[in-house]
């Protein structure tokens, strides 16, 4: 009998596509996720657009407060750690959290390394704008990716050139010869056996999910049509008006994500999305993706 | 580099002597394609030689010569199922004699009864089970399954948050069990496993289960439940 092997950790990524993590803060929001059909959730402290607001360092969730939603749901909780804070990932794991999200979201504890993930029997996800990160990020124990997008915003623009961006570089590698795998590897700052491995399959060797700045059934459809294997939802549900009624919209949208018919049904009837933030606004040294 | 990841199953796929014997033209398995890993499925029924089609609605219930339950979200699943009134549908054509092959959170759905809880189930096999069984994902494993019913040759299991069955009607036949636990069991046209088989590229389970549709085929289409069906 083994623990904690890749396959267990990727594959209960596997079991997570097609569904919906939101994000919660406590007990109650986690409690209406369920209700809504997500299939996991995302527990922390502050929500991201309440983590751009608030400004300062952002750290993992109280250990308290991770418990209490663990004893409000059967479905997988998730936890979020800073990159490179490996001490935080020791206290999830001894929590016993279902994944570790480590995130850009929280403030990094580490500017130059991640998490060596593969020393943990709690499997990680980690975020990527481009295939050369979500590949770094693999080759450290990764068993799940999400595209970065740009947490908080309400904005599914970013979401959107992260992943055409993955997509668009996975192509490539597939018009490749051998030959050329090498100074592809090296241009994408990545493993040569997973660029090879990419180059095969056409596809990333782990599930793949969209995050950041989703914030109505239409963007999550979007996100699935465009390649995302399950959608992230952070301050999209709990931000907005009637968050039990879009959480649920968003479950159905991201199900019949090619059902324009169902679409249109469940868009209805929302009240106020969470607003939106213009990129531009944000100024580019504002943006989380780029940590 | 640790040996990857995501299926390289395709290469283990191998067909063996084992060919599928339907003489119908088209014999079409429906995977619940809601939520969880149905693209695994198909592709270990495509393999194993039947025709794959993902069911979301239930007008793509049509015409089915058996259904499979994939792994995911029990939860998510059974709250999709009642919103596109996919439950009552399934129960009336597994009750006419279509047979339904669950996985892990399919397992959950067939069953009768949760030990806590409270959700949608389609009440198919009279086992009760226990969800997330053997604790949070950092006991998630995998381990080599004695199934006496598929040949000397053990399965090589994959249990992820996996439930167990914690009691069994004596109309059902438990196939395989981990540490005392029923994890595989049989009851008419329904089979059902705690496990992952579609992670592993072993198509025995795949093919009992092909073999129970043929036959369930050959004692004549569940007609009358097809024709109820409507939209």
């Amino acid at each position: 009998m083994k623990i904690g092997t890749m396959t267990v950790k990727a594959g209960l990524a596997e079991m997570l596509k097609g569904g919906v993590i939101m994000d919660v803060t406590n007990a109650e929001q986690a409690r209406i996720a369920e209700e809504a059909g997500a299939c996991a959730v995302m527990a922390l402290e502050r929500v991201p657009s309440d983590i751009r607001a608030a400004g300062g360092v952002a750290r993992m969730a109280d250990p308290d407060k991770i418990r209490e939603i663990q004893e409000t749901v059967s479905i997988p909780v998730m936890a979020k750690a800073r990159i490179g804070h490996f001490v935080e990932a020791q206290i999830l794991e001894a929590l016993e959290v279902d994944y570790i999200d480590e995130s850009e979201v929280l403030t990094p504890a580490d500017e130059s390394n991640h998490i060596n993930k593969w020393k943990f029997k709690v499997p990680f996800v980690c975020g990527a704008i481009n295939l050369g990160e979500a590949l770094r990020r693999v080759s450290e124990g990764a068993a799940m990716i999400r595209t970065k997008g740009e947490a908080g915003t309400g904005n599914v623009v970013e979401a959107v050139r992260h992943m055409r961006t993955i997509t668009a570089e996975i192509k490539r590698l597939a018009g490749m010869d051998e030959d050329e795998l090498f100074k592809a590897a090296k241009e994408l700052r990545a493993p040569y056996e997973l660029v090879k491995w990419v180059a095969e399959n056409g596809r990333l060797p782990v599930v793949n999910f969209s995050a950041g700045g989703l914030a109505t059934p239409a963007d999550a459809a979007l996100m699935m049509q465009l390649g995302a294997e399950g959608v992230f939802v952070g301050s999209g549900i709990f931000k907005s008006a009637e968050p039990a009624a879009r959480g649920k919209a968003i479950v159905e949208a991201t199900t019949h994500f090619n059902d324009p018919q169902i679409l249109a049904k469940v868009s209805s009837g929302l009240k106020e999305a969470m607003a939106g933030l213009d990129i531009k606004d944000i100024g580019e040294e504002n943006l989380i993706q780029h940590r | 580099m640790p040996a990857l990841f995501r299926e390289t199953q395709n290469a283990k796929l191998g067909t063996g002597n084992w060919k599928l014997e339907t003489e119908q033209p088209s014999f079409t398995i429906g995977v619940i394609a809601l939520q969880g890993a149905f693209r695994e499925h198909c592709r270990a029924l495509e393999s194993a030689g039947a025709c794959a089609r993902e069911v979301r609605r239930r007008r793509e219930l049509e015409g089915l010569a058996g259904l499979v339950i994939p792994g995911g979200e029990s939860t998510t699943i059974g709250k999709l199922m009642v919103s596109y009134r996919l439950l009552e549908s399934v129960r009336a054509l597994a009750g006419a004699g279509m047979p339904v092959f669950g996985t892990c959170a399919g397992l959950v759905m067939l069953a009768s009864g949760v030990v806590e809880g409270d959700q949608p189930l389609l009440n198919l096999m009279d086992i009760e089970v226990r969800r997330n069984a053997f604790g949070r994902q950092v006991k998630s494993f995998e381990a080599d399954l004695d199934v006496p019913l598929l040949g000397e040759e053990p399965f090589h299991g994959i249990f992820i948050r996996a439930p167990w069955i914690e009691r069994a009607g004596q109309d059902v036949e438990v196939l395989a069990r981990y540490d005392a636990h029923p994890v595989a069991a049989r009851q008419g046209g329904m089979l059902v496993t705690a496990f992952h088989p579609e992670l592993t590229g072993d198509l025995r389970l795949h093919r009992l289960f092909l073999e129970m549709a043929v036959s369930a085929r050959r004692e004549g289409p569940p007609a009358a439940a097809l024709r109820s069906l409507g939209n």
